[in-house]
């Protein structure tokens, strides 16, 4: 049995506190910034930059007195339009904090969820390796529960600070969210968010009950029922999955859509569960824990971290390259905006999810050494940390982006549950699945 | 022509053979050579056969295609034949990169793919209408032959393996490498 060392129950308090601190003290800050704020603001950042302008100025003034009547008439439509828009960047300072927090409440449900698809998989292929992991995959998707339903909560709570087609005077303007509506709605929204947090907790609480009682068992029924489960679970998630990544994400954008993008969250979230899986694995064996797994175990997960990292590149580069190719309006936007100001996140995280890991994990002996598994899966987890903070990011808060405070206190605070929750979890059973059929094979796993 | 004599022995399950070849290496005798209907798993660590560098040569060739199918779409596209790809008339390798990036991706497959193959056949000197180095057709289909090399100790040599639970142990003359 693993206990919950009092240092790591601290150390995830800490964070969760520290988070809670700093993300309340950014969103006090942001929703005292006034209009005048902004335009104050806005006001600097024109006069640090404001040369071009200023010549503009000069020349024009030699111009006849009609000109000047219709510059007159300019300038009148121009404060107008600065109006607007201070109004506008002002929205999207309200909109950071709600952001940054859905994002990393985002990230961690993600990873959980990734663990469970992951876990699934193993039953349902009867795979020999993997039993000796079970456990610590049980207890990242412990996590999924309280994590979803905080994804959801936080999409409610924000409502149009997030989702601007809860908004009914944009709805009443907009025809395309019109046409829309009867699926993106407040009512169908939550209905759906029950339907797939309802499906995907009754699968993780029946294959965990299942998974415990072989333990003691000296049949295989709870095996096999775990196997049909799995198996119905996996078609159940593929459809939820996907129409979650549209109704939780993708929805941030109503006007654009992608067929791909349920896909491409789904290797998202994949590599990310494998990535933390693997993570755990080697700090419980660092502290003396799963003396039963095996550099070979450690080897396949990093095998299935490297590969899924080129999945996501695979299904990333299609989604891109046909939206960018065909270069239609309504659907390149998405990437101009990323291209124009998300240049360091997009790239980035390119770098982040594929040139790093393929190299890093290419050669076969470098996935045997812990330390470098673990150094690619910090890299990896930053990146599809990324990766969630540009699917949300460009649609609330425009250019108006920074990784600061917010981002950072949502991630110790999301961080900090997870870790609590997940070492809770891991300290309610015995570390080993010792009544699966296939623990000795995987116990002897060699590769 | 000189021949030296070896001993053949063969087997019917490769967890007999593994065995054998722990002992035939712990009396140390040299293993010539192992035939057997499929690969083994983890025959090349028990015989003590250096790690493969195929790898190295797989990424090197990967990497050779990479660069040939940038050189290729530059000149084929940008260089010789300027085109306007997807109505952006930019010219420029960089930002038309997304359009070539499915060939430079096949062309670095194709590249590690087959000139590994190449690499693999001729460092194990294999060519078309090679005559087989196989001493026993049966190691095609399901027994498992291990030679071994002998210094005048043929009989010991033939009353080890025969311990280790061969069906079968030969003394053959064989042509001097």
């Amino acid at each position: 049995m693993y206990t919950f060392s009092k240092r790591l129950k601290i150390f995830s308090i800490v964070l969760m506190v520290l988070g809670a601190i700093g993300w309340g003290s950014s969103y006090m800050s942001s929703h005292n910034t006034t209009i005048e704020d902004v335009k104050e603001m806005l006001a600097a950042e024109e006069a640090s930059h404001g040369g071009g302008d200023h010549s503009a100025a000069v020349a024009s003034e030699s111009h006849s007195d009609e000109a000047d009547h219709g510059e007159a008439h300019d300038a009148e439509e121009a404060a107008h339009h600065d109006d607007k828009h201070a109004e506008h960047v002002m929205h999207q300072i309200h909109n950071r904090p709600y952001s940054a927090l859905y994002v990393a409440a985002f990230f961690f449900m993600m990873i959980a969820l990734g663990s469970l698809a992951f876990y699934a998989v193993q039953y349902a292929s009867q795979s020999g390796w993997s039993p000796v992991l079970f456990r610590v995959m049980e207890a990242i998707t412990y996590y999924l529960l309280p994590g979803a339903l905080i994804v959801v909560a936080i999409a409610l709570w924000a409502g149009d600070h997030l989702f601007i087609w809860m908004d009914p005077e944009v709805v009443a303007e907009d025809k395309i969210i019109q046409n829309k509506s009867g699926f993106l709605n407040r009512t169908g929204f939550i209905i759906r968010a029950v339907i797939f947090i309802g499906g995907w907790s009754l699968y993780r609480y029946f294959s965990r009950k299942f998974s415990l009682a072989q333990d003691s068992s000296d049949n295989t029924s709870n095996f096999k029922k775990n196997f049909r489960i799995s198996a119905a679970f996996l078609v159940f998630y593929l459809i939820s999955e996907s129409m979650m990544s549209w109704d939780w994400i993708m929805s941030v954008d109503p006007h654009w859509f992608s067929t791909l993008f349920g896909w491409y969250v789904f290797a998202s979230m994949f590599v990310s569960g494998i990535t933390v899986i693997a993570l755990i694995t080697i700090y419980l064996k660092s502290k003396g824990h799963l003396e039963f797994v095996n550099d070979s175990h450690i080897h396949d997960l990093a095998k299935f971290m490297f590969g899924i990292s080129i999945f996501w590149t695979y299904l990333w580069f299609s989604q891109f390259m046909l939206i960018w190719y065909a270069n239609i309006p309504e659907e390149v936007t998405y990437f101009a905006t990323r291209f124009e100001y998300y240049k360091l996140p997009f790239f980035g995280m390119l770098a982040l999810n594929f040139i790093f890991p393929f190299l890093i994990l290419m050669n076969s002996d470098y996935k045997r050494v812990n330390w470098f598994v673990v150094m690619a899966g910090i890299v990896i987890l930053i990146g599809h940390y990324l990766d969630v903070f540009n699917m949300i990011m460009p649609a609330t808060v425009g250019e108006n982006w920074f990784v600061g405070l917010p981002e950072i206190s949502a991630v110790l605070l999301f961080g900090g549950l997870f870790i609590f929750l997940v070492f809770f979890a891991l300290s309610k059973a015995p570390l080993k699945a010792k009544g699966n059929p296939f623990i000795h094979e995987s116990e002897i796993f060699h590769y | 022509m000189d021949t030296v004599k070896v001993v053949h022995a063969v087997y019917t399950d490769d967890e007999v053979l593994m065995a054998a070849v722990k002992k035939v290496r712990e009396e140390r005798h040299h293993i010539e050579e192992i035939y057997t209907p499929f690969p083994v798993h983890g025959l090349d660590k028990a015989m003590g056969l250096a790690p493969t560098r195929i790898a190295i040569t797989s990424f090197l060739y990967g990497c050779l295609g990479l660069a040939v199918a940038i050189t290729m779409m530059n000149y084929i596209m940008i260089d010789d034949w300027p085109q306007d790809i997807g109505g952006k008339p930019s010219f420029s390798y960089l930002e038309n990169m997304p359009a070539f990036v499915p060939i430079m991706f096949e062309l670095t497959v194709f590249m590690a793919a087959h000139l590994m193959v190449i690499t693999f056949y001729l460092r194990s000197k294999m060519w078309p209408f090679k005559k087989a180095e196989n001493p026993d057709p049966r190691t095609t289909d399901d027994h498992f032959l291990m030679e071994v090399a002998t210094r005048g100790n043929e009989q010991a040599v033939e009353d080890l393996l025969s311990s280790t639970g061969a069906i079968e142990v030969n003394i053959v003359e064989k042509e001097a490498h």
